[in-house]
């Protein structure tokens, strides 16, 4: 019992109780995050979602998962095996990795790096390459699309989304997100810095492509996009990484802008799971009250606004900062 | 300077017959160049039922179920359209209530149609959640059919001579808090959806469709009133009782996919006018006429009655050979003619606006197949 405090003390366990905590985590967030949506859904199109299983259908998405472990894995015949394969996990640890660095409250979080933001920002562009294995190995010309789309559009986006959160950056002076905490104890930077927040936000739910920026799998044009191949729980690892990339570009809003635990009367943990769920839900009322933008609107948006305004933060953050 | 050696082809995509915006067996075989159609051929055929075949194997009677079943979506229309004609054969007239009795049902129906087309247009435009909100008006629609016609779909309610049944007090009071009801929910439609940025940047300038192509192509209903031309059967060739009506035939003025959706939007406004007309002024009076014979069994004649459906004009042509049994019948369809000016607006654009183009046609498929 000694030896196991004595080992859990050291960063080598630190970060193996982290990890398990992250995936317990990750797990039941995404499940968690699919009722919700079912739910915001049906309330905002009158009606109940899921009622049944559960307090309100709370335990649906558990069978739901449940039941894609119990689905047969098929792989299309002319798929190009290695990457096809590879795919579902290559979407997924990243997403995973990203953990390491969240600071849920003043004390807990995994490893407090010096470059936490910038790993993140390393990490999460990973996923654009698991897409485009997943569209080009389907073989399939639906996925096909779906991927370029897909890699056109993330990299439209996280142009504006590094200048964005550059501004931050300069205004705090590090990367480490404790920092950035740290420093909006007396006011939030939602307040100084209202533009970046809401560029932060259209360009975040682009690189989780949601709606209305889902064009990777824009169902009504490409049928599933680059996923329309996989099916049981291959299917369900994009599925989870998509939620779980909302939880954490969530997570980093709400420390950048929305100043990450701190709150009054509510220990900080809860005071940042809120603020996370807060900006998911917003999300979420984005997805089901607008149409899907046209691809090339959505491109044009990216290069002549979007990257345009947040060059312009940035050049005025700097210019007050050095005032 | 790099030489790549790419070699740059077209390809082929099969949009449909099993896709999720193609409304039923339609397939669409585009040739690409990238996200670019360079080429669009729509390939029908996959619901055919022979129904003018059917025409030509069974009496009079027997085949007016079946006109429930060409355009499942405004089937009173096609009830409506078939009856008139076999009523013209045999020279019967309708008492007037059962002529204001069918403007007021099949009002209703093109509203339904209507409805489920802004749901399903939106649909295709990747809004989820509008097609909720007009089921849920639709089904008032359903309901207040139901009651009177027995069913909610595929109805099959007028006869020759009239209608079978007559409506009761609960049906206009019903349609009465419906009408509110709806132009209520109209405006929530225009601020929500109308007047959407997103939503203007997909369906303005998407799909042009000039004057001169509406004529070539034969195209009618809304998508030749959005390129501003007002033809509409229910103006230009009154029948039943409409001409005892004030409504309006709402255009648009340049034609695109923007025109289209309010030429319908506003069409749904122009028929809750009618219905209220109609139930204001609902003549007392026999709903069936008096002489009908049992066995329809017409003089060598033709006849041609085109009717106004949700999607355009609906023509039937009855050649009679002094048989109980139609010797043809041609069903002239609105579909199949506005789907055929495809090709010529695919070209050059992307797969999104093909979707957006194809959704603003408001085809049936069942209607193109026959």
């Amino acid at each position: 019992m000694e030896l196991l405090a004595q080992y859990l003390g050291t960063e080598v366990g630190r970060l193996i109780v982290g990890l398990i905590g992250v995936m317990a985590l990750v797990a039941v967030n995404a499940l968690f995050l699919i009722w919700m949506e079912r739910k915001v859904s049906a309330h905002m199109q009158l009606r109940l979602g899921p009622m049944e299983v559960g307090w309100h259908g709370f335990i649906q998405t558990v069978c739901d998962a449940l039941k894609l472990m119990g689905k047969e894995l098929i792989t299309p015949e002319e798929v190009d095996r290695p990457v096809y394969l590879l795919a579902p996990i290559v979407v997924f640890l990243p997403v995973f990795l990203v953990f390491l660095v969240v600071p849920f409250s003043s004390s807990i979080i995994i490893k407090d790096m010096n470059v936490g933001l910038l790993l993140i920002l390393a990490f999460s562009t990973i996923a654009v390459l698991a897409i485009l294995m997943a569209g080009w190995s389907s073989n399939n010309k639906y996925s096909v699309l779906g991927a370029i789309r897909s890699v056109a559009q993330n990299v439209a986006y996280e142009i504006p989304l590094l200048i964005t959160v550059m501004s931050i950056v300069l205004t705090v002076g590090s990367f480490r997100l404790t920092d950035i905490v740290a420093a909006q104890t007396s006011y939030w930077f939602v307040l100084t810095q209202p533009l970046a927040f809401i560029l932060y936000i259209v360009c975040a739910t682009a690189e989780t492509n949601r709606s209305p920026f889902d064009l990777p799998e824009a169902e009504s044009e490409l049928v599933a996009g680059f996923h329309t191949e996989y099916s049981g729980m291959r299917f369900a690892m994009f599925f989870l990484a998509e939620y779980t990339n909302m939880f954490i570009v969530s997570a980093v809003a709400s420390v950048l802008f929305l100043g990450g635990w701190h709150g009054p009367l509510l220990p900080g943990l809860i005071w940042f799971l809120l603020k996370v769920y807060a900006i998911i839900f917003l999300m979420m009322w984005f997805r089901w009250t607008f149409p899907r933008v046209r691809f090339d609107q959505l491109i044009s948006f990216a290069w002549k606004i979007l990257i345009p305004l947040s060059f312009a933060n940035l050049l005025i953050t700097a210019l007050v900062l050095k005032l | 300077m790099i030489e790549l050696d790419i070699e740059e082809k077209t390809y082929h995509l099969n949009l449909g017959p099993q896709h999720p915006s193609t409304h039923g067996v339609l397939r669409v075989l585009l040739e690409m160049q990238g996200e670019y159609i360079t080429k669009a051929e729509p390939v029908i055929g996959y619901g055919h039922r022979g129904h003018e075949h059917m025409a030509e194997n069974r009496n009079y009677h027997q085949f007016l179920p079946n006109m429930g079943r060409v355009d499942y979506l405004h089937a009173l229309a096609y009830n409506q359209g078939y009856c008139m004609a076999v009523e013209k054969l045999l020279g019967i007239t309708v008492p007037e209530r059962a002529e204001y009795l069918r403007v007021i049902l099949s009002e209703f129906n093109r509203i339904a149609s209507h409805l489920l087309w802004v749901g399903a247009y939106l649909l295709d435009l990747g809004a989820f959640t509008p097609i909720l909100y007009c089921f849920d008006d639709r089904e008032n629609i359903l309901d207040l059919l139901d009651r009177i016609t027995g069913s909610r779909l595929t109805y099959c309610f007028y006869r020759f001579g009239g209608v079978t049944k007559d409506l009761d007090d609960e049906f206009i009071a019903g349609s009465r808090a419906f009408i509110k009801r709806l132009r209520g929910r109209f405006k929530d439609y225009d601020n929500l959806v109308t007047k959407n940025v997103i939503f203007i940047n997909r369906a303005r300038g998407v799909g042009f469709i000039s004057k001169e192509q509406c004529l070539l192509y034969g195209l009618t209903g809304p998508m030749v009133r959005g390129s501003g031309i007002p033809y509409d059967i229910r103006k230009s060739e009154p029948y039943s009782a409409y001409p005892a009506f004030d409504f309006e035939i709402p255009i648009g003025d340049t034609g695109d996919v923007m025109d289209r959706y309010l030429v319908r939007l506003r069409e749904m406004g122009q028929s809750l006018r009618i219905i209220e007309q109609a139930l204001d002024k609902l003549p007392n009076g026999p709903i069936m006429a008096e002489k009908v014979p049992k066995r329809v069994k017409p003089a060598e004649s033709e006849v041609y009655q085109a009717v106004e459906t949700a999607r355009g004009e609906f023509g039937i042509y009855i050649v009679s050979q002094g048989d109980v049994k139609p010797y043809r019948i041609k069903l002239r369809v609105p579909s199949f003619g506005n789907l055929s000016v495809l090709p010529e607006l695919a070209v050059d654009t992307l797969v999104a606006d093909l979707v957006a183009i194809l959704g603003s046609m408001d085809v049936v498929i069942p209607e193109i197949d026959r």
